[in-house]
């Protein structure tokens, strides 16, 4: 046929382009990855402990209920109001930092909601982020962040990672003369944490992060494979029974 | 039980469907317009796409009625109302998704419908009504797009309304006061969410609704092209009815189920597994809440409207405004009413067409790609020039066709379709 000449490289011209432009819209970013897994239970529990024990203090979840985060991350509702609701002892209530209106006086910048952080940045930036932090004496609260320069928080897991510094290297500039420009952090002093165990501290909140962002995002993906078997199989009877009424058509 | 009613001898249906009948034309529109409409038997691939459309507008109209029984026009509850329909009420992150993924989905299906049309000469006489009435759907598509991206009052659906609703700025005269008129406001506030919703749940999917109807019944009536650009009407068999046909019902009903099948796989899979596209069907700066005082870092609208966008801003600004942008992205949707006229081959498919309009097909497909790219990118580096050549070479498709469709050469078309 003369046509399938035409249409097919047409046709793939055009469904070609769709991933192409696709491919063409991510960024190269520059953040460390994170390698997170929402269908790993454990680490999200992790999180959810590491979360609340350093984070909530400051930072809300405000649209994160206490008692469905313990239903998804199957957490028992004692250990739940035990050991990890700090700010609330309803555990209906969404989870709600204790920080007060004006505390944007004491940082410069009111403490994010955190509920959507993933879905907004990406889980790379969070990891990262939490990674990120060095000594930089010019800052309030004596740390820099080389990946939100001119961060506002003060680092709080310092006791667990320990203290980075910032690593420069020489780069020529427009001139050709030599410029100081950071390039990364590196460990200084040691904290309570090995480099791997705090590499899956901060992993676990991601996780959490991520799970807060889309509580559903697990659920959602382990359906979505039967709904796709379901799909293949209608796909296969739909065509038999076109086959079947179009016998008659030459 | 018959589904489709069966006529009686005396052509007269009996029972409770006869009872309809005589107060109502139920048989005879069901016989007219589906089971007795003929049309051409070889339809390919490529005519699925009009058959989508009403599944994906059935899929918004009824995704649509759900979410706005939980969502809350305002700027104080907007951002929140959507994550209440996204955690808290039952199913309602499917309902959601099917929106937004059918939003994208919708115009896939229309650019791959309206390429089909390019391709097989289906806007020509007798279809060019049918044409218009399918470039009215389009606009009106992508205002209730536009206006649909603006509801959940996420920080890109306001500073998109700001940068599109700012367009209207530009116009001389009454630019000021028609886009205070437009906001409600002097800025993109409450009241210009208000009547956004307004507009996106009632007034636009009305005039859809009425469109496609007229849509529908434009083409019943001149009858379907198909591949071959052949009229089927002009060889009739003894019966009456075209050789070349077949009856919509059951021959099209069951191939088209076959196709919307193969679409909700691809649809199904998006879904569940990649609802925001990798930023392009939801924007990650709209998971933060609208925040009018600060600007994201990249403005740039979903991904359907950046070969317009791109258009826009490819044109500099000349003796002090910027009008001309504007101007030429309406162009480029009103270049598209005057393509019934602007094509002056002899033939309508492409099949039995020579290799001008070929090239010139596939440039455009090339650069309206480009121009969607461009779009997505900040105006730096190469894309600045890309989007400048995708302009050109989009406007020349269009006003030079008459002239490379008339030098183009021809092959035999044959008296039966293939």
């Amino acid at each position: 046929m003369i046509f399938k000449g035409i249409f097919k490289p047409l046709g793939m011209l055009l469904l070609l382009a769709l991933p192409a432009g696709a491919a063409l819209a991510e960024e190269e970013s520059g953040l460390l990855e994170a390698d997170t897994n929402i269908n790993n239970t454990e680490s999200l529990q992790r999180g959810a402990r590491n979360f609340m024990n350093y984070c909530s203090g400051c930072h809300s979840l405000k649209y994160v209920r206490y008692n469905r985060m313990a239903a998804d991350l199957k957490i028992p509702l004692p250990e739940l109001t035990q050991n990890l609701m700090f700010t609330s002892d309803k555990p209906f209530d969404d989870v709600i930092s204790a920080m007060p209106a004006d505390s944007e006086k004491w940082f410069g910048k009111r403490p994010p909601d955190l509920s959507l952080v993933a879905r907004a940045k990406g889980t790379d930036y969070i990891y990262s982020f939490l990674k990120g932090f060095y000594v930089d004496k010019t800052r309030i609260w004596g740390v820099n962040n080389y990946y939100l320069p001119n961060a506002a928080m003060p680092f709080v897991l310092a006791p667990l990672q320990g203290l980075q510094k910032a690593v420069f290297k020489n780069v020529p500039d427009d001139h050709g003369d030599a410029k100081m420009v950071l390039s990364g952090v590196e460990l200084m002093t040691p904290g309570a944490l090995k480099p791997e165990e705090y590499d899956q501290f901060v992993r676990d909140i991601t996780n959490f992060l991520d799970y807060a962002g889309e509580p559903i995002k697990a659920k959602r993906q382990s359906m979505g494979v039967y709904v796709i078997l379901f799909l293949l199989v209608f796909f296969v009877f739909a065509w038999l029974l076109k086959k079947e009424y179009w016998k008659d058509v030459h | 039980m018959a589904a489709v009613p069966e006529s009686t001898p005396s052509g007269k249906s009996g029972g409770f469907l006869g009872w309809i009948d005589e107060r109502f034309p139920l048989s005879v529109l069901w016989k007219s317009q589906v089971a007795e409409y003929y049309a051409p038997k070889n339809f390919n691939f490529w005519y699925l796409f009009g058959v989508l459309s009403l599944v994906v507008f059935a899929n918004q109209l009824v995704t649509g009625i759900f979410l706005t029984m939980s969502y809350k026009p305002s700027s104080a509850e907007a951002f929140n109302s959507v994550e209440y329909i996204m955690r808290d009420l039952d199913w309602g992150w499917l309902i959601r998704y099917m929106h937004s993924t059918g939003a994208s989905a919708f115009f896939i299906v229309v650019y791959l419908h309206m390429f089909r049309a390019l391709m097989y000469g289906s806007a020509r006489k007798p279809r060019e009504l049918l044409w218009i009435f399918g470039c009215v759907i389009f606009l009106m598509l992508m205002a209730e797009a536009f206006m649909g991206y603006v509801l959940p009052w996420g920080n890109m659906s306001f500073w998109g309304a700001q940068v599109i609703v700012s367009l209207f700025g530009s116009l001389p005269v009454i630019g000021g006061s028609l886009v205070e008129w437009i906001r409600g406001d002097y800025v993109i506030a409450d009241a210009t969410l208000n009547r956004f919703f307004a507009l996106h749940v009632a007034a636009i999917p009305l005039a859809l609704v009425f469109l496609v109807i007229a849509h529908l019944m434009a083409l019943h009536e001149v009858g379907s092209n198909n591949p071959d650009g052949i009229e089927i009407k002009k060889k009739k068999g003894p019966d009456g009815h075209p050789l070349d046909g077949i009856p919509f019902h059951p021959y099209y009903t069951v191939k088209d189920l076959v196709g919307i099948a193969g679409f909700l796989l691809i649809f199904c899979a998006v879904i569940f597994f990649a609802p925001t596209f990798g930023g392009l069907f939801l924007e990650a700066p709209n998971f933060d809440p609208a925040n009018p005082l600060q600007t994201p870092p990249h403005i740039a609208p979903v991904w359907y409207f950046t070969p317009f966008y791109a258009m826009l801003r490819a044109i500099p600004s000349f003796a002090g405004t910027q009008v001309w942008g504007v101007l030429v992205m309406g162009g480029a949707i009103v270049v598209l009413f005057f393509v019934p006229w602007l094509d002056r081959s002899p033939v309508k498919s492409i099949r039995y067409r020579g290799p001008l309009y070929k090239i010139a097909l596939a440039i455009f497909v090339v650069s309206f790609v480009t121009l969607g790219v461009c779009g997505l990118k900040p105006p730096a580096g190469i894309y600045p020039l890309l989007a400048k050549i995708g302009t050109g070479l989009y406007f020349a498709f269009f006003l030079l066709m008459p002239i490379y469709t008339k030098l183009d050469s021809y092959k035999p078309v044959p008296e039966r379709v293939t």
